[in-house]
């Protein structure tokens, strides 16, 4: 700490070597390009707001939000549920049941995105894996469509997003005081009662946190879409892309990009009155 | 007599030992605790006074040994089962509830009725003297109020026994005694069985009916905090609770009414029988200063003043006895206002009755961690 207190200029050359390089690259390669883009849904093809009077028109733009929206609710739902069992036996469990967990939330993050998409398109489709072991043992007679659906789009995207939601609530259980549920223990909680009315409330921050987490990330996806959804599951991230780069629509495609940008900071705003974020790191 | 007294016990731990791989946190404990009393288990840390209080809660299981509660073995029942209210260190308030919320807890657990809920809250909360915080959250109390709440709460389902583990550690000096007055008046207006746990010997003395202490994971001596300050059994309790002077004494002769041993030149005589060679201890407040050399029928041993400190009413000596190159260095207290005739400059004899010795084996020292 003392050389940030030998005077000024210390200090000065201090920030400008270890702080300023991360703003400055951000603004460089983030902000400007994304100022650029946002630019043209006001200039593009002629000055106004054009592109965004469409939007607010267009039914197959409102379908294509709906959708998007209803994917990532679903999506945030189920991975928090399923984030939620992890946490709850990797901060609470026996330490052989912790190790597992810990390997299972850490290995899917050292596979690539596309890879596990891939994966699950020879696991899902109509002649893979799990539709012709289940014709095989005489369950089912016609394949179970699983992919090119919303059902695809959303096992895909929650295998992606569990880990993403184990994080924050595993850092709320871990703040939870066990001397408070084991005070809940001898004024008489059965376990029931205990996690419902102790364990669970407290440990509502992380729940929440992890939604808007997931939620946020979700918004944006575009791989697990493309791949799983088999171009009749289009979510925004996909459209922009089409609009841009198949169809040249760079003016349309940059207003739903703005819309799609207002929609994420809207939702850490919410999340930011609700909780605090630093408790969920 | 000795009927009654065992129809009034209300838990029998019987011979309980607690293992924890191969260290052993409490060694064959067996103690009977009377119904309504105020019963201390202190000891230092690590002593086993905590596991065995787990061990009564139904947080942990022994290891061999059993727990009875009015003729009836518990030692497997769930904590949850006992309907024993319990005080944590750290108070354990549930954050996310209310004052009211917080009490009420057990009462709901209980499915005791909507009314009477609101009743018995309100009653305990008004004992506690936290009416008016009723709809606060814990957070926005003061320690001492987090405290009375947590107590409130243990107590509201009038459990068999009330179980406190170190509740007053994390509040500062003045705070304590306050509380301390607190828990004698509700032990005396609830008349439930109090078992606390505590490493404070002031503590231990104020409130309690009897003391347990334990020393690594043995039962060191029960008794009421008159009899275990003034006739501890062991050079540990001895010096765990109090103050306490010791000589070791050599050629410990036995009579009648007592013993004899030579402490370099003098001879301190007590009254209990021990073998050679032997402590003889003596409280600081039972010692008197002198200038000349009492008569035989008093233990004196010669001493210098090393320093003194002024506590107000007394004065506290730090004195140096050196005979035949034994050195002891002792304290004893004295009235203020006597001390101003002294010369500290000037040897002095220390003096006391040999009634108001001790006297300890020096036998398995070691194992007593003394």
């Amino acid at each position: 700490m003392t050389m940030f207190k030998n005077g000024g200029g210390r200090s000065a050359i201090v920030w400008c070597i270890f702080v300023l390089p991360l703003p400055a690259f951000l603004i460089l390669a983030y902000f400007l390009p994304m100022m650029g883009i946002l630019s043209w849904s006001f200039t593009d093809p002629v000055p106004g707001l054009q592109n965004y009077a469409r939007i607010a028109e267009d039914q197959t733009i409102h379908l294509l939000f709906w959708r998007t929206l209803r994917i990532c609710l679903t999506t945030a739902v189920i991975s928090v549920l399923v984030a939620y069992l992890l946490a709850y036996h990797w901060i609470l469990g026996p330490p052989a049941r912790q190790r597992l967990i810990e390997m299972a939330i850490l290995i899917p993050f050292w596979i690539s995105v596309l890879v596990r998409a891939f994966g699950w398109l020879i696991l899902l489709r109509p002649k893979g894996l799990i539709n012709e072991n289940l014709i095989a043992l005489g369950i089912i007679t016609e394949p179970l469509a699983m992919v090119r659906n919303e059902i695809g789009v959303v096992i895909g995207m929650v295998h992606f997003m569990v880990p993403m939601a184990v994080f924050p609530i595993a850092a709320v259980m871990r703040q939870i005081d066990p001397r408070v549920i084991q005070a809940a223990r001898g004024l008489g909680a059965g376990s029931v009662r205990r996690f419902i009315e102790v364990f669970l409330p407290l440990s509502m921050p992380g729940v929440i946190g992890a939604l808007f987490i997931v939620a946020v990330f979700s918004l944006g996806f575009f791989i697990t879409p493309a791949i799983l959804g088999g171009g009749r599951v289009v979510m925004v991230a996909e459209n922009i892309f089409v609009r841009m780069l198949q169809t040249a629509n760079w003016g349309l495609g940059s207003a739903l990009a703005a819309v799609l940008l207002v929609l994420v900071v809207g939702l850490i705003w919410i999340l930011s009155r609700i909780v605090r974020l630093d408790r969920l790191l | 007599m000795f009927d009654d007294q065992l129809q009034d016990n209300q838990l029998q731990v019987i011979g309980i030992t607690r293992k924890f791989g191969s260290f052993t946190a409490l060694d064959d404990v067996s103690i009977d605790v009377r119904r309504g009393e105020f019963l201390t288990l202190l000891g230092p840390s690590g002593s086993g006074k905590s596991t065995l209080l787990n061990i009564l809660a139904g947080f942990d299981a022994p290891t061999e040994g059993r727990l009875v509660q009015d003729g009836h073995d518990v030692t497997r029942k769930p904590a949850e089962a006992r309907n024993f209210g319990m005080v944590f260190q750290g108070y354990a308030l549930f954050p996310h509830m209310s004052v009211a919320r917080n009490v009420a807890f057990p009462l709901r657990v209980r499915k005791v009725p909507e009314s009477e809920q609101k009743r018995r809250v309100a009653e305990v909360l008004e004992r506690v003297g936290l009416s008016a915080h009723a709809d606060k959250l814990p957070r926005q109390l003061s320690g001492g109020q987090q405290q009375r709440v947590a107590l409130a709460r243990a107590l509201v389902f009038s459990p068999d026994v009330l179980l406190l583990d170190e509740p007053l550690s994390a509040l500062d000096k003045n705070l304590r005694e306050q509380l301390q007055l607190e828990f004698q008046r509700i032990h005396r207006e609830f008349k439930t069985t109090f078992i606390f746990v505590t490493h404070d010997q002031t503590e231990a003395l104020a409130l309690s009916s009897r003391i347990a202490i334990f020393n690594r994971g043995r039962l060191m001596q029960m008794d009421g905090p008159t009899d275990i300050y003034t006739r501890p059994s062991s050079r540990f309790v001895a010096e765990f609770l109090g103050q306490i002077n010791l000589f070791r004494v050599e050629n410990v002769t036995s009579a009648k009414d007592g013993i004899s041993g030579r402490f370099g030149e003098c001879l301190l005589a007590a009254p209990g029988h021990v073998r050679d060679p032997a402590w003889v201890g003596v409280r600081p407040e039972n010692m008197r200063l002198k200038a000349t050399q009492p008569d035989a029928s008093q233990n004196a041993v010669p001493v210098t003043v090393n320093a003194v400190s002024y506590h107000g009413p007394t004065v506290l000596l730090s004195l140096t006895a050196a005979t035949d190159g034994t050195t002891n260095v002792l304290s004893a207290t004295m009235p203020a206002s006597e001390w101003t005739d002294f010369d500290a400059q000037k040897p002095h004899w220390l003096c006391w009755s040999r009634d108001d010795s001790l006297v300890f084996p020096q036998e398995n020292e070691a194992e007593q961690g003394a």
